[in-house]
């Protein structure tokens, strides 16, 4: 900590005054240079690894949209994109020491989590859905009675699972996986009758699923649709505000959608998955009045 | 008098939107879970550690008592397939092993056992209980085998000459020397059932680590979270360690071994 007055002496003295004035975020990106994305390995198709390991994703090129507007801001054309993968157990450490400056990914926005961190406007909506093997038939949360069903540990749709299971008496098992391809792995081998996650989620691995006909997603959703965000670091206005500002500037513009309909309604690399989920109409919300409220019923109307 | 130094003055920039927000006061926020407080989740998961942890090692203790009897056994039958089972899940890392028993075990059963074994509802823990338990067992066996090579061989031969049958002489005089001698490194063993328990989360066991892991997912307080956890593991292996000096101080045979 006692860098920082120096480093704070070094700025004012080499810098012009308008660089001092910065703080937070955009002052760290002035003085080394550099942006930092967090970013996921497989959360396709909002940010993951292609085949050449390189970052790529629906959020990633967001993220892009909003550095481009860091490097208007700052007069920084040459400013240096650094990428780092995180995980989800490691991203908020690294964002709040400064290793990453934006969390490019598939995290959802709640009240909890903005107590710790800040979100930009919501870049999808996703409700917790269910996928069984087809030849199960089974469309209706109801029909789950008495079955095991599956999901991640930890996560958002565990709680809705439960808490449906608990209200409507469906007697279910509820068994949590590490992670969402363990999860996927319980339904394939029949460890589980379903999988409860983010519909999104659930679509990107039957898509690359063995035999993706063999499976179906439920109709009826557990939760309203979520928000996603990109994450920043709280109680940074000026930073939250450009970012704020590119992304909603994105949202609405041609480009915005065209981005939407590269990633979700196209062949996405590296397997050429097509996902084919058009935009839902809370979404469509969202990208004509974009908004950072982390309440899902905001956004259904 | 001498004067005093001035305080330095903090920086006002360490609040400027760079940095962590403590919380402890978390543990005692509903989780939404809505079954009690993020403390709870804690203590759920310390309790399920502590239950894996206590029939992990029972299975641990006694496979690996009886592996390691067989190890030191005449002969060449029984010594052979001690060393085989030690091999085998001592050379495994305890991840593969679990997976193993989790995902591949009932595939290769008659398909109406698999599906009886996987919506068996404390599959998870079964799994980790056993799975943590043979990989233990090899540990624990290689720790009785070298105790009871430790003794003199005049020991066996006193027994024999006295008449005593093989069991008679492993029961009255070959093992109640031998686990005192590897008491120490059987209390590391126990502290590493405790620790390896935390390696069940990928099985979806909702243990310490497991539980630790969702207050952070749900809460983000990443660091209260995996304080809390790593207090607990300390504070278990801590009690372990002191029971099992005074056990050591308790069974220890005067004259016998470190003063």
């Amino acid at each position: 900590m006692r860098l920082i007055p120096l480093a704070l002496a070094a700025l004012f003295l080499a810098l012009p005054a308008k660089a001092a004035d910065l703080t937070g975020t955009l002052q760290k990106i002035k003085e080394t240079g550099t942006i930092t994305m967090g970013v996921r390995e497989s959360s396709v198709p909002f940010s993951y690894l292609d085949d050449q390991q390189k970052p790529v994703g629906y959020a990633i090129d967001i993220c892009y949209q909003v550095v481009d507007a860091v490097k208007k801001a700052l007069s920084m054309p040459d400013l240096k994109v650094l990428t780092v993968p995180v995980l989800s157990s490691n991203r908020i450490p690294l964002m709040a020491n400064g290793t990453i400056d934006l969390e490019c990914g598939s995290t959802t926005n709640n009240v909890e989590r903005q107590k710790q961190v800040a979100f930009t406007n919501t870049h999808y909506l996703t409700a917790s859905k269910f996928v069984a093997k087809a030849a199960a038939h089974l469309t209706t949360i109801d029909a789950l009675k008495g079955k095991t069903v599956v999901s991640t540990a930890g996560s958002t749709n565990i709680v809705q699972l439960n808490k449906a299971n608990a209200d409507r008496n469906l007697g279910i098992t509820v068994v949590a996986a590490k992670d969402h391809a363990e999860a996927f792995l319980m339904v394939e081998t029949d460890r589980a009758a379903a999988f409860v996650m983010d519909d999104v989620i659930l679509a990107s691995f039957i898509a690359s699923a063995k035999d993706p006909a063999a499976y179906a997603i439920g109709d009826e959703a557990f939760s309203l649709a979520e928000p996603y965000g990109i994450m920043l670091r709280r109680d940074d206005a000026p930073f939250k505000a450009l970012v704020d500002k590119a992304t909603a500037d994105f949202y609405t513009s041609t480009a915005g959608k065209a981005n939407y309909a590269k990633w979700f309604q196209a062949p996405i690399p590296p397997k050429g998955l097509n996902l084919n989920t058009p935009m839902s109409k809370g979404l469509m919300g969202a990208y004509a009045h974009p908004s950072d409220n982390a309440d899902p019923a905001s956004y259904d109307k | 008098m001498p004067t005093r130094p001035t305080t330095r003055t903090r920086p006002a920039t360490t609040s400027n939107g760079v940095g962590y927000h403590w919380n402890w006061g978390i543990f005692w926020e509903m989780s939404p879970e809505g079954t009690g407080t993020y403390l709870d989740m804690i203590v759920q998961g310390l309790r399920m550690t502590l239950i894996t942890a206590a029939l992990a090692w029972v299975i641990a203790f006694i496979v690996g008592s009886a592996i390691g009897v067989l190890r030191t056994l005449p002969g060449r039958m029984a010594p052979l397939a001690a060393s085989a089972w030690i091999e085998l899940f001592r050379n495994m890392p305890l991840l593969v092993q679990l997976f193993l028993w989790y995902f591949v075990f009932p595939e290769i059963l008659p398909a109406a056992w698999g599906i009886w074994l996987k919506q068996l509802p404390a599959a998870a823990f079964l799994t980790a209980v056993i799975g943590i338990g043979f990989f233990m067992s090899a540990r624990v066996a290689v720790q009785v085998a070298s105790g009871i090579e430790a003794l003199p061989q005049g020991q066996r031969a006193a027994a024999t000459a006295l008449g005593l049958t093989p069991a008679q002489t492993y029961r009255y005089v070959l093992l109640p020397m031998a686990y005192r001698i590897v008491l120490p490194p059987l209390t590391s063993e126990l502290l590493n059932t405790v620790k390896n328990t935390s390696v069940a989360l990928t099985i979806g066991l909702a243990e310490l680590t497991a539980r630790a892991r969702a207050v952070q997912e749900f809460s983000f307080q990443v660091f209260e979270a995996f304080t809390a956890a790593t207090l607990a593991y300390l504070v278990i292996n801590l009690l372990a360690t002191m029971a099992a000096r005074w056990l050591e101080a308790r069974v220890r045979v005067p004259g016998y071994g470190r003063a």
